[in-house]
């Protein structure tokens, strides 16, 4: 069976997903595979600032930032 | 042919010595370590990106030369600032090749760490691991076998933790043991794409490489030829590539999309293939539950809680940045009034008297007033980024700063600029592209510095009835100041950043590092580095404009003058020099804005420093007590009447006059602060340009608009 794919901004704080799909500018998807998160790689969302405007992600051990705009564009299996 | 140009290398100077590294890996805590207090600090060629050099003393070798590389994920890049790791560590045009790369790895997140390595060992180089954090691997439950890991990288791994200085003296050995025999740093293999598409897309690439860049050898070039592919791109920043390998790159890339592949994920994934299907040989992780970190967090970056407490740090470093300097800061200001006086009696009365005095002596004094608060604010900045709070103030802060166009790291050099604008400016260091830096830098001085109060003070004293008919205008007025500067900033920020600075936007991907105790020597290093470059780079030019506002305010000497009393000899002196003249050819441009030439000659003056224009208008109207708080000033200016004797310091003018100052930048410590972190005069002229035009046409605003609308 298909997993569900979900936009990474909608998977709630510390669940995690498997990566399924990375769009948007091609720069920001090269970094953000560089940095290990590459389709298939699981990442957990550890918490959200609302007032700033940006995600903490958890990939491969390392805590990383994505503004929700750009994490829009992430979609995850849960 | 590449053996002889090694050996030409080894043996015509010192070996060089690279440390590489992901960010937030201490990289440069081991480079302290390593080297103590010896390093020298200079500019990567062409742009102000900072690089460390330091001799280091290796057994059996002599003598080494240590350097920096920019922490970096990758070697791929997109900016100017990004494509110095690639030719620093490859050696490109004008950076020469290291014999060593030492690449500071973070043992707790080792496989992204990796990543770097397996670029240095592509393009051929000498590679030893340092394994740092390794003292903290058990507290996050996973546990590395070094043995393992060296053989499966085929370079030395050598375990240290630099902050507890342990396992250096591993690390040096291991370093003198490669640079003796390069061989045992070179694995002999690389990891190769083994996808034929990709195979003959790197070839083609390679064939459009420089010959400067690959030095005719085969494994170089095939590194280039990824690293090329993976950052050329139409909206790259980067500097000397190639018009045809520009071209090949980008037919290549479209070929690819076309056939429905993606270059970057099938290099990346490549890469990171290798080193996942090996992890579990060298690594093992029990994936450990919370961290100390993570407990942190849950209350620093807490919506509410988390919130206030970073108002109350913030609170915290303005408020000492503020009075904690002040002290100081009058200490030296006393200092060198004392020893102009001392030198002013010992030296016979003239012209070398006055230089000596009012030009050198005061411009040194000019210079060393604001290391005070470089000192703290680096201290505090040291703190912050040490730590990994700097990293959480981004987090909280990105929203408001990317509206207005500016870096999350921006907030704290902003906040700073209410303080001085020097050591703000000296702050924006802390973030890595130059437009960020820049952007920061040019709305910083808007901000109401403290040299302004004084002058506020003044005018605010001058302009509000005595009667006491408005006991809270003073404040009041004080408080509407600041928000109207901290406005102007703000959209002159939205402005230029959309405009002058506009820039690809950058996707905002940072790490959030682990909290670590800040190490000390690291944050000291740092102060007095940043001190020292303070006053070796802008210090000059501070004292020469210091000396050069003496000429101009002192020149020519009037004879008729030195009959005269005290302050009336001094106000004559200051009316007949070449100073007075310039503030009576600019009179017809400060007419319509309500000063007089005299004003004109305030503004002049207080190009020394803001707070000057006060003791310039003492000396102007002949008043002895030079001082914001002095009644007498205060009075004098409220009689100071017009050709025609109408009063000239209405409470228009006065508004006026405080608008002028909030918005221009009299200021030539902050031009020749922004000169030294720019590396030219362009970005200071044009922020004194857009500054004093700002100024020009908000005075004209206030001035003119208060008259139509019938104010005095």
């Amino acid at each position: 069976m298909l997993a569900p794919m979900v936009r990474l901004i909608d998977l709630p704080d510390g669940c995690e997903g498997r990566l399924l799909r990375l769009d948007g500018d091609r720069a920001f998807r090269r970094r953000l595979m560089e940095l290990g998160l590459l389709p298939g790689t699981p990442v957990r969302v550890v918490r959200r600032a609302d007032i700033g405007g940006v995600l903490e992600l958890e990939v491969r051990r390392s805590r990383l930032t994505v503004r929700t705009g750009e994490a829009s564009l992430v979609f995850v299996s849960r | 042919m590449t053996r002889a140009v090694r050996q030409a290398q080894a043996s015509s100077g010192t070996r060089r010595v690279a440390i590489a590294g992901n960010p937030n890996t201490g990289k440069t805590t081991l480079f302290n370590q390593l080297t103590g207090a010896r390093a020298k600090v200079g500019n990567y060629p062409g742009v102000t990106v900072e690089r460390h050099f330091a001799p280091l003393e290796l057994d059996g070798l002599g003598a080494v030369q240590l350097m920096d590389v920019p922490g970096t994920y990758s070697l791929s890049a997109r900016s100017r600032e990004e494509q110095l790791a690639i030719q620093a560590v490859a050696g490109l045009h004008p950076l020469e090749r290291p014999d060593l790369v030492v690449c500071v790895v973070d043992a707790t997140q080792l496989v992204r760490n990796l990543y770097l390595v397996l670029q240095l060992i592509e393009l051929g180089l000498p590679v030893v691991v340092a394994l740092n954090m390794s003292d903290r691997l058990a507290a996050t439950g996973q546990t590395v076998d070094e043995a393992a890991l060296e053989r499966e990288l085929g370079v030395p791994c050598v375990p240290i933790a630099a902050a507890r200085n342990q396992g250096l003296k591993e690390l040096r050995a291991a370093m003198a043991r490669v640079l003796a025999e390069p061989r045992r740093g070179l694995p002999g293999w690389r990891w190769q794409p083994s996808d034929p598409l990709l195979e003959s897309d790197l070839k083609t690439v390679q064939k459009e490489l420089p010959i400067e860049w690959t030095h005719g050898e085969e494994g170089r070039a095939r590194a280039i030829a990824l690293w090329a592919l993976l950052s050329v791109d139409e909206s790259d920043e980067l500097h000397a590539i190639p018009a045809n390998l520009r071209a090949v790159v980008a037919r290549r890339r479209k070929l690819a999309e076309v056939s429905g592949r993606n270059l970057d994920e099938e290099i990346i994934r490549g890469r990171y293939d290798w080193l996942d299907g090996r992890a579990r040989l060298f690594l093992r992780d029990s994936g450990a539950g919370v961290s100390l970190t993570d407990r942190i967090d849950r209350v620093l970056l807490h919506p509410a809680l988390g919130f206030a407490i970073f108002l109350v740090l913030m609170a915290l470093v303005f408020q000492s940045l503020f009075a904690g300097a002040d002290p100081v800061i009058g200490w030296i200001e006393s200092l060198f009034a004392w020893l102009g006086g001392v030198v002013g009696d010992a030296l016979p009365n003239g012209i070398l008297s006055e230089l000596v005095t009012e030009g050198l002596i005061a411009g040194v004094g000019s210079v060393l007033v604001f290391l005070p608060q470089i000192l703290l604010l680096f201290l505090f900045l040291g703190f912050l980024e040490d730590s990994g709070y700097m990293a959480r103030v981004a987090f909280l802060m990105d929203r408001v700063m990317k509206t207005l166009g500016l870096h999350g790291r921006a907030f704290v050099p902003m906040l700073s600029g209410y303080a001085c604008a020097v050591p703000a400016i000296l702050a924006t260091r802390t973030m890595e592209r130059q437009r960020d830096r820049v952007l920061t830098m040019l709305v910083i001085p808007l901000m109401t510095c403290s040299a302004r109060l004084p002058v506020y003070g003044l005018l605010i004293a001058a302009l509000v009835p005595r009667d006491g008919s408005m006991p809270f205008a003073q404040g009041l007025l004080l408080v509407g100041m600041y928000l109207f500067s901290t406005l102007v900033a703000l959209v002159a920020a939205a402005v230029l950043g959309r405009t002058v600075l506009r820039g690809p936007n950058v996707p905002l991907l940072l790490e959030m590092p682990p909290y670590r105790m800040p190490h000390l020597r690291s944050v000291l290093r740092m102060m007095w580095e940043k001190s020292a470059v303070f006053v070796k780079e802008a210090g000059t030019v501070i004292l020469l404009c210091t000396v050069a506002m003496w000429a101009l305010l002192s020149f020519p000497r009037s004879r008729a003058a030195d009959t005269a009393p005290e302050p009336q000899r001094a106000a004559a002196e200051l009316q007949s020099s070449y100073g007075a003249r310039l503030g009576r050819a600019i009179e017809p441009a400060l007419a319509p804005l309500g000063f007089d030439w005299k004003i004109g000659v305030g503004l002049i003056g207080a190009f020394a420093a803001r707070e000057v224009f006060v003791s310039t208008m003492a000396v102007t109207y002949g008043v002895g007590d030079a001082n914001a708080g002095s009644v007498a000033l205060r009075e004098r200016l409220r009689e100071e009447r017009r050709p025609d004797g109408s009063r000239l310091f209405t409470p228009l003018v006065c508004l006026s006059l405080m608008v002028f100052f909030a918005l221009s930048c009299q200021c030539m410590s902050t031009l020749a602060v922004v000169r030294r972190e720019t590396g030219s005069w362009r970005w200071p002229a044009f922020l004194f340009t857009y500054m004093t035009v700002l100024a020009w046409l908000a005075s004209f605003v206030v001035y003119q608009g208060g008259k139509l609308l019938g104010f005095a």
